[in-house]
C-alpha cells in the first residue's frame, strides 16, 4: 500500500519506454495492448487509491529518494496522493484510458513503427501528468510540468511532415515556455524565501511572505498557468493544436495538459487566498477568456476548432471559479469538462473519420448514418451547455453561484457565455448531424457508423456526462456536496457560498434558461439552413479570431523576427562573421606579403640577418625593462 | 696602450666588415669583408687575452700565470676555420663563375627554379 502510488505513474513510464524501444519489432495489436493496459493498470491502481482515501486513509507524502541533496537546497523525489490528487488520477488514467482504446482504432491505418511511436509519446504524456498531479513539491510538478508541454509538442507534431503542424507544434511549445518561465521564477522565489517547495511546508509558512511577495508569486504562477491552460493572453497556441490527431486533441483537452493550470492554482489555495489582488486577476482572466473564446468559437467552421475554442472557454470558467474561491467549484469542473469534452472530441473524431472531412459546411445529416456519434455527442452538447440535469449543469451552476456571491458582474458575464456556449455548441451539432448531407456522393456512400472500439468510449464518456454531475448535488438540490466534503482536507481556503436557496433556485433557473434559449435559437438557425457563405463584418472578425494572432504577429512575432534577423544578417553576418573571416583573411594576406620578403637576394638575406641580431642585442641588453613590461600586462 | 683602443679599432674594422656585405654584391668582395669581421673579432680576443694576462699577473706576483691562453687558442682555431671557410667559398665562386659567367651575388637569386 505504501509504495502502491508509485505504481500509477510506473505503468504509463513502461508503456512509453516499451513501445518506444521496440516500435519496430511489436505488432500493432501488441502495440495497443501495452498503450492501454499501461493506462488501464494505473487506473485500477488510482482506483485502489481513491477508496483508500476515500475511506480516510489519506496517503501522506511519500519520498522515494533525495532529487536535490546540496546544503541549501534539498528535494525530495516525493508524491503526494491526497484528496486533490487521487481525484486527477481518476480522470487522468479514466478518461486516458479510453482514448486510448479509441486511438487504437482511430489511429489504424499509421503503419506500425508510427503508431507506436503515437502510443508512446500517449503513455509518455500520461506519465508526465500524473508526475505534475502527484509530485509532493513544486520541482516534481514543474518536472510533470515540462513534460507535458514536450508532449503536447510530439503529438501535435506527429504528422511531422506537415510544415504547417510542425509550426502549430512549435507554437504551442514556444507558448508553453512563456509560460513556464514565470512558473520557475515562482518557484525559485519560494525556494530563496523558505527554502524548500514542499507543499505541507509551504502552506504552513505563509506567514513568512509579505502579502506583495505573495502576490508577485502567485501572478507569476498564474502566468505559468495561463500559458498551460490555455488563457488570456497565452491562449492561441490550443486552438492550434487541433494540427494533432484528434484523440491528442481529446488527451490534450480532457484528461491532461490544459487541466494542469487549474491543479496548480487549486494545490495553492492556500497563496491565492492570501492576495486578493491575484484572485480578482484569476477571476477577471478566466470570464475574459471565457467570453472571448466563446465568441471566436461561434463563427468558426471547422469542428475541432469549434471544441478547442468552447475548451478556451470552459477553462476560462475554472479560472473564474478558482478566482472566486469556488475550487471545489473549478475542479468539479475539470472533471466533468474532462467527461463531455472528451466525449465532443471523440465524437468529431468519430465523423471526421468516417468523412475524412473536418468542415462542417461539408457534414449535416450525419444522424442517421451515425447513431451511436450522434446520441454521445448530444449528450455531451447538453452537458457542456449547462442543460439539467446533465453533468455540465451542476459544476458550471457551482461556478456561478460562487461568482454571483463573490461578483454578480461575474455572474451575469458568465451566464452571457453560457448562452453563447450553448449557442454554437448547437450550432455545431445542427450543422453536423441535422439537415442534408451536403458532402460528395462518394463520402455519403462510404458513410457508416464507426467500429466497436470508437463507439464504446464514446458510450462510456456520454453516461458519466450524464451523470457525472450528480456526485457533487448543491444542498438546495437536495444534495449533500459531496466532493465538497471529501476535498475539504486539502481546499483548505475554499469560500463558502452563502447564498439563500431562493437566489441560489433563481440563479439556477437564469443561467439554465438562458441556455435553453440559446439552444432554441441555433436549433432553429442552423438545422434548416447552415451557415455556408463566407461571413460577414463582425462575423468575419470573429471568425478570423479578433485578429489575435495577426495581432501577436505584428507586435511579438515580427519584431522579434526583425531583430533576429537583423542580429544573423548585421551582427554575425559582418560582425562575428567578420572578425572570424578577418582573423583568416588577414593571416592570408600578410603569408602572402611577406612571402616576397624571400626573394632569393642574397642582400636581403644578409640585412635580415644583421637587422635580427641588432635587434635580439637590443632585446638581451633591454631584458630586464621587457620581463617587467610583461608582467605588467599578464 | 689602454683596451679601449682595441675595441674602437675592432668594433670598426668589424662594422666595415658588416657593410661591406651588405652593400656589396661581388662575392671575391664579400668574402673579404667576412674575412675583416673575423679578424676583428680575433684581434679582440688578443687584445682581451693580454689585458687579462697583464691583470691576472699583476695580482699574483711570482707565480705562472695561464689566464688568457683560451682567447689565444680560440683565435687560431677561428684562423683554421677561416682559411676552410675560405677554401670552400672559393671553389663554389669558381664554379659560379664557370656557370653563370658573373660574380655578381644577385645572380644567384634563381635557386628556386
Amino acid at each position: 500500500m505504501e509504495l502502491m502510488v508509485y505504481l500509477v505513474p510506473l505503468f504509463p513510464l513502461l508503456g512509453f519506454l516499451l513501445n518506444g524501444i521496440f516500435r519496430k519489432s511489436l505488432s500493432k495489436s501488441m502495440i495497443g495492448i501495452i498503450g492501454c493496459g499501461s493506462v488501464l493498470a494505473s487506473f485500477i491502481v488510482s482506483c485502489i487509491l481513491f477508496i483508500d482515501i476515500k475511506s480516510g486513509g489519506a496517503l501522506q507524502v511519500q519520498p522515494l529518494f533525495q532529487f536535490i541533496n546540496l546544503p541549501s537546497v534539498k528535494v525530495d523525489f516525493a508524491f503526494q496522493a491526497d484528496q486533490l490528487s487521487s481525484l486527477f488520477l481518476l480522470i487522468i488514467t479514466g478518461v486516458g484510458f479510453l482514448i486510448h482504446v479509441y486511438s487504437t482504432s482511430y489511429m489504424h491505418e499509421e503503419n506500425e513503427n508510427h503508431f507506436a511511436r503515437y502510443f508512446s509519446y500517449l503513455n509518455l504524456f500520461v506519465f508526465s501528468m500524473l508526475l505534475l498531479v502527484l509530485g509532493a513539491n513544486y520541482v516534481i510538478m514543474f518536472m510533470g510540468w515540462e513534460g507535458v508541454g514536450l508532449c503536447s509538442y510530439l503529438l501535435i507534431g506527429y504528422w511531422y511532415k506537415n510544415d504547417n503542424y510542425n509550426y502549430a507544434a512549435n507554437k504551442a511549445f514556444i507558448m508553453n515556455r512563456i509560460g513556464d518561465a514565470a512558473f520557475l521564477l515562482g518557484v525559485f522565489w519560494v525556494f530563496s524565501k523558505l527554502g524548500t517547495s514542499n507543499y505541507a511546508d509551504v502552506f504552513a509558512n505563509t506567514s513568512k511572505f509579505s502579502t506583495a511577495e505573495i502576490t508577485g508569486i502567485t501572478i507569476l504562477f498564474l502566468i505559468g498557468a495561463t500559458g498551460k491552460s490555455a488563457q488570456i493572453p497565452l491562449y492561441t497556441w490550443l486552438p492550434d493544436a487541433m494540427a494533432g490527431p484528434t484523440p491528442v486533441s481529446a488527451l490534450i483537452h480532457a484528461a491532461t495538459m490544459v487541466t494542469a493550470g487549474i491543479y496548480m492554482v487549486a494545490r495553492s489555495n492556500a497563496l491565492y487566498s492570501l492576495s486578493p489582488v491575484s484572485e480578482n486577476l484569476v477571476a477577471i482572466i478566466g470570464i475574459a477568456t471565457a467570453l472571448l473564446a466563446a465568441t471566436i468559437a461561434i463563427k468558426q467552421n471547422d469542428i475541432k476548432k469549434v471544441l478547442a475554442y468552447s475548451t478556451v472557454s470552459q477553462l476560462g470558467y475554472m479560472f473564474l471559479g478558482l478566482g472566486v474561491g469556488a475550487y471545489t467549484g473549478a475542479v468539479f469542473h475539470v472533471m466533468t469538462h474532462a467527461f463531455f469534452k472528451a466525449l465532443l472530441f471523440l465524437g468529431a473524431g468519430s465523423v471526421i473519420h468516417a468523412l475524412n472531412q473536418q468542415d462542417m459546411r461539408y457534414m449535416g445529416g450525419l444522424k442517421k448514418y451515425m447513431p451511436v456519434t450522434h446520441i454521445t455527442f448530444l449528450a455531451a452538447c447538453l452537458a457542456i451547455s449547462g442543460i439539467p440535469p446533465f453533468s455540465g449543469f451542476f459544476s458550471k451552476d457551482e461556478i456561478l453561484a460562487a461568482a454571483y456571491s463573490a461578483n454578480p458582474v461575474y455572474w451575469a458575464l458568465g451566464v452571457l457565455g453560457a448562452g453563447l456556449t450553448a449557442f454554437y455548441m448547437f450550432r455545431l451539432y445542427a450543422t453536423t448531424f441535422l439537415g442534408e448531407f451536403r458532402g460528395t456522393e462518394e463520402q455519403k456512400h462510404h458513410l457508416h457508423e464507426s467500429p466497436i472500439a470508437i463507439t464504446l468510449p464514446l458510450l462510456i464518456l456520454a453516461i458519466l456526462s450524464v451523470i457525472g454531475g450528480f456526485i457533487n448535488v448543491p444542498a438546495v438540490l437536495g444534495g449533500s456536496s459531496e466532493m465538497h466534503h471529501f476535498l475539504s482536507p486539502v481546499l483548505l481556503k475554499e469560500k463558502s457560498v452563502e447564498l439563500n436557496h431562493s437566489t441560489e433556485f433563481i440563479l439556477m433557473g437564469v443561467s439554465a434558461g438562458v441556455s435553453v434559449i440559446a439552444i432554441l435559437i441555433a436549433l432553429f438557425r442552423y438545422s434548416k439552413k447552415p451557415e455556408l457563405g463566407e461571413p460577414q463584418g463582425l462575423g468575419k472578425v470573429l471568425a478570423n479570431k479578433w485578429y489575435i494572432d495577426e495581432l501577436y504577429d505584428a507586435v511579438v512575432v515580427s519584431p522579434l523576427s526583425a531583430l533576429g534577423s537583423f542580429f544573423k544578417n548585421v551582427i554575425e553576418k559582418s560582425g562575428v562573421d567578420g572578425l572570424v573571416n578577418g582573423v583568416g583573411t588577414f593571416i592570408q594576406y600578410s603569408s602572402r606579403r611577406l612571402r616576397l620578403v624571400q626573394n632569393g637576394k642574397v642582400g636581403t638575406y644578409i640585412l635580415l640577418m644583421v637587422f635580427s641580431i641588432v635587434v635580439l642585442w637590443l632585446a638581451f641588453w633591454n631584458q630586464t625593462t621587457i620581463t617587467e613590461f610583461f608582467q605588467k600586462i599578464f | 696602450m689602454p683596451i679601449q683602443y682595441y675595441i674602437i679599432l675592432a668594433a670598426a674594422i668589424f662594422c666595415i666588415g658588416v657593410t661591406g656585405v651588405l652593400v656589396r654584391r661581388n662575392a671575391i668582395i664579400i668574402f673579404m669583408s667576412i674575412e675583416l669581421m673575423l679578424n676583428a673579432v680575433n684581434l679582440l680576443l688578443v687584445a682581451f687575452s693580454k689585458m687579462h694576462y697583464a691583470v691576472a699577473s699583476a695580482a699574483t706576483k711570482n707565480m705562472e700565470v695561464n689566464t688568457g691562453t683560451d682567447a689565444q687558442l680560440f683565435v687560431f682555431f677561428i684562423m683554421v676555420v677561416a682559411a676552410a671557410e675560405v677554401s670552400v667559398g672559393l671553389a663554389i665562386i669558381v664554379m659560379m663563375y664557370r656557370n653563370v659567367r658573373s660574380i655578381d651575388v644577385n645572380f644567384l637569386n634563381r635557386l628556386k627554379n
